[in-house]
C-alpha cells in the first residue's frame, strides 16, 4: 500500500526549510497554514488542539508522542471516530511546544487514555462547530444534517451538501473552548457535542497501519541523532572515573593535535567539542584530566539487600486507609501459622538502543531550539530554559525519533549537555553520548526488597495479608524534566537534587479479611550526579512488585492445597480481573495443581505459572510456559498467553504488538538484567555488561487474547503486559524445578544455587 | 594524520580525507552524510551501524575507514536507492517490525546478507544469522515474521 510506503504524499509540498532537518512537523507545518499564520497556542483555542485542511482532511496537534507503540495511530482513529473521516485523514502532528500543546509527553501510558481522549474532545468540538456552519450555510437545523466522509448532507434533502473543506478549509478555528485549568497528562477541554455511541464506531477496532515503520526502514527521515545544523559542533562529556569526583585540572595542549577540538569545563562537567564527530569522540578520550580524591560512594554489591534492609527508612508510606498497624499486627496475633517470604530485585538500566542525543541551538536573543528524544519535548524545553537563564516561551522544544525510550532514560540529560555546550561555544551542537554513558549513567530503576507476610486460620484460610517493600526512592531524578535538580548536566553544574520519597503497592483487587501494603525508602549512596540513581523505567517499579506478590500468593497457594488459577479466582474481587485469569487459564490449557509438577524428561523440566495484575484500569493475566535445563540451569520461556482487557481495543493489531514487545523485554528483565556497581561506579557499562535478550530466547509463541470493553474507555496499554511477566515466568520456574526464584533475574547461576 | 581514502557507497565513489584508524560509520555519518547506519554502542555489540561490504554484514562502528580497500559498501538507505524498497525492508514494512526503529540497520542488513546466501532458511538458519544483534525494545518475535517473509517474496 502506498501510503504505508510514502506518508510523504500525505503531507503534501514540503515548504522551504530553514535548516536541513527531514521532520514530518516541521514539512507539515510549511506545507499547510504557515506557523506565522496561526494564533498562539492557548487551551482555551480549539485552534490549539485541531484544524482542518482544504481537502478536508484534519491535523491534531497531540503534546505527546508515540514512541514506536502506534499511540499516534489509535489518537488518529480516535480524532477520526469523532469527525467522521477515515483515520487515513488525520494527520498527527506530535511532540513539538511550537505546535502543540503541553499535554505532558509521553508518560505513564497515557497517550491514548488522556492525551487522545482530549484529542477526542476536540474532533468532537470541531465537528459541532462545522455542522453549525453548514446549517447557517445549507439554511437546515443542525439535527437535520449527517456527516459521512467529511461531507455534511441534509437528511431531509440530500441535494443540500457541504464539506469539512469547503466550510473552514485552510483557516484556523476561532471558537473559544472550556480548558481544565491543567497542563501536562490531565490537560483536557470540555466540548459542547455529544461523543459518539459506541454502537456507532466506524473507525475504532480497525488495524490501521503504523505511519512511522517505512522512513525507519527506509532510511528516508531524521532520528534526533542525525539532525545536522550549520556549523554545528559535536559534543562529548567526559565523566568522572569515580562517581562524585570532579575534575580538579584539566591538561587542554593533551588535545592540541586535534583539529577545532575544544574542552569545556564549568565546575563538575567537563566536556569537549569539535566540528567533526570522531574528533570529538577522540578528544574525550584523549583528554588528560586529573580528578578530585573522593571516598568510594557506593558498597560492595553483594551486599546490596542487607544494605537496604539495614538503611534507615527516610519514609513510609502506602499503607491502606483504615487498616490500622494495630489492625494488621493483631490479625496476625491471632492466625495459626504464618508464611513469609522475601524478594530481591536489582537495578535495573533503560540501556536504550543507542546513547542519548540532542541538538541545541542557543539563541539567546531568539528563540533557542531544543531537538530531543526525551519523553517530555515540552518540560525538557522549560528545564532547557531554566538552566540556560531564559524564559520558557524562549525554548521551543522538539521531539525527533530518538534511540529507544522507556522512562526517563538519558535523553533528558542529553538535552541539558547539548543546551550547556551550545551556550559555551555560542554554536550550534549536537550531543549523544557514548555507550558506557547511555547503560551506565542513565537514571536507573531502583532496587527493592519485598517482603509478603500471610495468616492462615486453622482451616487454612487468609485471614491477614501484609505487603511491604523497602526501596530506594522511585524518583530520585523526577521523569518531569522541567526542574534542573532532576537533571544530571545540570546537577554537575550546581543544580541541588531533590530526591522524592515515594514508591508503589501493588495493583490487584485480592481480598483478605485484613489487608495491607506498604513501602518504606530510604537514601540514594550519592546525593548528587550519581549513576544509580533512580528514575521511572517501563512500568515503573510493576515487575519486581508483582513478582513478589503473584509469586506469593502461588506460594499461599501450595501451602493451602490450592491450584494457583482457583485461588486467584476466589481472592480477586473485580470481575474484568476474574475475567482476564481465566481467559488466559483458559486459552493456555492449564492444568489444575496444588504443588510443582516437576515434569522432567532427561534434563528437560517444563512448566508453566499464571501471573495477573492491574494497571490504572487496565488488566493483564499472562501463563507463561518454561523450559529448564536442569544440568545448567538456563531457562528457555516458550510460551505466553497473554489476557489483556485495557476497555475498548480501538487498533488490535498494534496492541497485540505492543504487548509481545512488553513480554519480549519483561523476559528480558526477568532472565538477564542486573545493573552491576563495584564500590567506585557502575560496570554494566555495554551489552557484555548489561545484558538482554537475544534472539535465540525470544518465545516461540505468544498467544494474545484481548478482550475489548466496547462500552468503556480506553485506558493505557503501553506498559500493563510488561507488569506480570517476570511473576508468570517465577511461577512457571517454581511448576518446572520446585525451585522458588526469590532473587532476580533468574539466570543460569541463580536458579543452579536454588537447585543445589 | 588525515589521510585520502576513496569509498565506494551504495553505487557511487566518494573521496575523504579521514584519519585512517577512523570507523568507517563516521566517514558514511558525517563526511558522507548518510544518515540510516547508526550509534548504538562502538563496540561491534549491537549491530545498529551495520553495513555491507560486498555482501558481507560489517559493524561500521568498529571498522577503521582505511582498511575497506576496494570493498563495495551498501547501507540501509541504499537498498532502496531505485525508490523500490527491498524485499526485506517490505516484509519488515508489512510485518510492521520497528517500535523505535535504532536497531534496525543490523537486522536489515543481516538478514539481506542471510537471504543472498541461503534464500530459504530454517528457524535455526536465521537464529544462527541474526543471534547477537540487540533490539531493546524487543520485536524479536515481529522480526522472526519479518525474515520468515521475505524468504518466501
Amino acid at each position: 500500500m502506498n501510503s504505508h510506503i510514502n506518508r510523504r504524499h500525505f503531507l503534501g509540498s514540503a515548504g522551504a526549510l530553514t535548516v536541513s532537518v527531514l521532520l514530518p512537523g516541521i514539512e507539515a507545518q510549511a506545507a499547510t497554514f504557515g506557523l506565522d499564520k496561526r494564533p498562539p497556542l492557548d487551551p482555551k483555542k480549539l485552534a490549539s488542539y485541531i484544524s482542518i485542511r482544504p481537502d478536508g482532511s484534519a491535523i491534531a496537534y497531540f503534546g505527546k508522542m508515540d514512541m514506536g507503540q502506534g499511540t499516534d495511530v489509535g489518537v488518529a482513529q480516535m480524532v477520526a471516530e469523532e469527525l467522521d473521516i477515515p483515520a487515513s485523514k488525520v494527520l498527527i502532528l506530535a511532540g513539538d511546544s511550537g505546535t502543540s500543546l503541553n499535554q505532558g509527553g509521553a508518560s505513564g501510558s497515557t497517550g491514548v487514555s488522556h492525551g487522545g481522549a482530549t484529542l477526542r474532545n476536540a474532533a468532537a468540538e470541531a465537528r459541532y462547530v462545522m455542522l453549525e456552519l453548514a446549517s447557517k450555510q445549507l439554511a437546515v437545523p443542525m439535527e437535520d444534517l449527517t456527516v459521512a466522509n467529511g461531507v455534511i448532507t441534509s437528511k431531509s434533502n440530500p441535494a443540500k451538501k457541504t464539506s469539512y473543506g469547503e466550510l473552514i478549509g485552510g483557516r484556523w478555528f476561532d471558537t473559544e473552548v472550556e480548558w481544565n485549568g491543567q497542563i501536562g497528562n490531565n490537560l483536557s477541554m470540555k466540548t459542547r457535542a455529544k461523543l459518539k455511541d459506541p454502537k456507532e464506531y466506524k473507525v475504532y477496532g480497525v488495524s490501521e497501519p503504523r505511519r512511522d515503520v517505512a522512513w525507519k526502514l527506509l532510511g528516508t527521515e531524521d532520528f534526533v541523532t542525525d539532525i545536522k545544523l550549520p556549523g554545528m559542533l559535536h559534543a562529548r562529556t567526559i565523566l568522572p572515573p569515580v562517581a562524585g569526583a570532579v575534575p580538579t585540572a584539566v591538561d587542554e595542549a593533551s588535545i592540541k593535535d586535534i583539529p577545532g577540538a575544544k574542552v569545556v569545563w564549568e565546575k563538575a562537567l567537563l566536556g569537549v567539542v569539535a566540528p567533526k564527530e570522531w574528533d570529538a569522540i577522540k578528544a574525550s578520550r584523549q583528554l588528560k584530566v586529573t580528578w578530585s580524591d573522593v571516598k568510594a560512594p557506593f558498597i560492595d554489591q553483594k551486599e546490596l539487600y542487607n544494605h537496604i534492609r539495614n538503611a534507615k527508612s527516610l519514609k513510609g508510606g502506602g499503607a491502606t486507609k483504615n487498616v490500622e498497624p494495630a489492625k494488621v499486627e493483631e490479625a496476625f496475633k491471632a492466625a495459626d501459622k504464618i508464611i513469609e517470604a522475601t524478594y530481591e530485585w536489582p537495578f535495573q538500566s533503560h540501556a536504550s538502543m543507542g546513547p542519548a542525543a540532542a541538538v541545541v541551538d542557543y539563541q539567546p536573543n531568539g528563540i533557542t531550539t531544543l531537538w530531543t528524544g526525551s519523553q517530555k519535548p515540552h518540560f525538557a524545553g522549560d528545564g532547557v530554559a531554566s538552566v540556560l537563564g531564559l524564559k520558557p516561551e524562549q525554548v521551543r522544544g522538539i521531539w525527533a525519533a530518538g534511540p529507544g525510550s522507556y522512562g526517563r532514560n538519558d535523553a533528558g540529560d542529553a538535552a541539558v549537555f547539548a543546551a550547556l555546550f551550545s551556550k559555551a561555544t555560542g554554536k550550534p551542537v549536537r550531543y549523544q553520548g557514548m555507550r558506557n554513558e547511555g547503560t551506565g549513567w542513565d537514571p536507573k530503576s531502583p532496587a527493592s526488597i519485598h517482603t509478603v507476610k500471610a495468616g492462615l486460620d486453622k482451616d487454612g484460610k487468609v485471614i491477614a495479608w501484609h505487603f511491604h517493600s523497602k526501596a530506594f526512592d522511585r524518583l530520585n531524578v523526577s521523569s518531569n524534566e522541567s526542574d534542573p535538580s532532576d537533571n544530571l548536566g545540570a546537577q554537575m553544574v550546581g543544580a541541588k537534587a531533590k530526591p522524592g520519597l515515594t514508591y508503589a503497592t501493588p495493583e490487584e483487587s485480592y481480598a483478605f479479611p485484613v489487608k495491607q501494603q506498604t513501602w518504606e525508602v530510604i537514601a540514594p549512596f550519592l546525593d548528587t550526579a550519581n549513576p544509580l540513581r533512580s528514575s521511572h523505567l517501563r512500568d515503573p517499579l510493576g515487575p519486581e512488585i508483582h513478582f513478589a506478590n503473584e509469586s506469593f500468593m502461588d506460594e499461599v497457594a501450595f501451602a493451602t492445597g490450592k491450584d494457583p488459577v482457583a485461588f486467584r479466582l476466589a481472592t480477586a474481587t473485580d470481575q474484568r480481573d476474574k475475567d482476564v485469569i481465566k481467559a488466559a487459564a483458559d486459552k493456555s490449557g492449564w492444568q489444575p495443581r496444588t504443588t510443582a509438577r516437576k515434569q522432567i524428561k532427561g534434563d528437560i523440566a517444563t512448566g508453566q505459572g499464571i501471573a495477573y495484575a492491574q494497571r490504572n484500569g487496565t488488566r493483564v493475566a499472562i501463563v507463561a510456559d518454561v523450559e529448564v535445563n536442569m544440568k545448567t540451569g538456563k531457562v528457555r520461556a516458550t510460551k505466553f498467553t497473554v489476557a489483556h482487557d485495557c476497555g475498548v481495543v480501538i487498533n488490535p493489531r498494534l496492541l497485540t504488538q505492543g504487548i509481545e514487545g512488553n513480554i519480549c523485554q519483561g523476559l528480558s528483565r526477568a532472565m538477564h538484567e542486573e545493573v552491576k556497581f563495584s564500590k567506585d561506579n557502575v560496570t554494566s557499562v555495554d551489552w557484555e555488561t548489561y545484558p538482554i535478550l537475544d534472539i535465540k530466547e525470544r518465545p516461540l509463541e505468544i498467544d494474545v487474547v484481548l478482550i475489548n470493553r466496547q462500552n468503556l474507555p480506553p485506558n493505557g496499554a503501553g506498559e500493563g503486559s510488561m507488569r506480570p511477566v517476570v511473576g508468570a515466568v517465577a511461577n512457571a520456574i517454581y511448576d518446572a524445578t520446585g525451585v522458588r526464584m526469590r532473587q532476580g533475574p533468574f539466570t543460569a547461576d541463580r536458579l543452579k544455587g536454588g537447585m543445589a | 594524520m588525515a589521510k585520502r581514502i576513496e569509498l565506494n557507497v551504495d553505487g557511487k565513489a566518494h573521496t575523504i580525507e579521514a584519519d585512517p584508524d577512523m570507523p568507517l560509520l563516521y566517514a558514511l555519518r558525517d563526511d558522507l552524510g548518510l544518515k540510516n547506519p547508526k550509534f548504538g554502542c562502538g563496540l561491534a555489540q549491537c549491530g545498529a551501524c551495520t553495513v555491507l561490504i560486498d555482501g558481507e554484514p560489517v559493524r561500521s562502528c568498529s571498522m577503521p575507514v582505511d582498511s575497506i580497500g576496494k570493498g563495495k559498501i551498501t547501507t540501509m538507505g541504499g537498498l532502496n536507492a531505485s525508490g523500490k524498497p527491498h524485499k526485506v525492508q517490505q516484509a519488515f514494512i508489512d510485518e510492521q517490525v520497528p517500535q523505535c526503529g535504532y536497531c534496525m540497520n543490523g537486522w536489515i542488513m543481516t538478514t539481506v546478507s542471510l537471504l543472498e546466501k541461503t534464500p530459504k532458511p530454517t528457524d535455526a538458519q536465521i537464529e544462527e544469522a541474526l543471534t547477537g544483534l540487540k533490539c531493546r525494545c524487543a520485536t524479536h518475535v515481529s522480526i522472526m515474521r519479518a525474515v520468515r517473509r521475505a524468504a518466501t517474496a
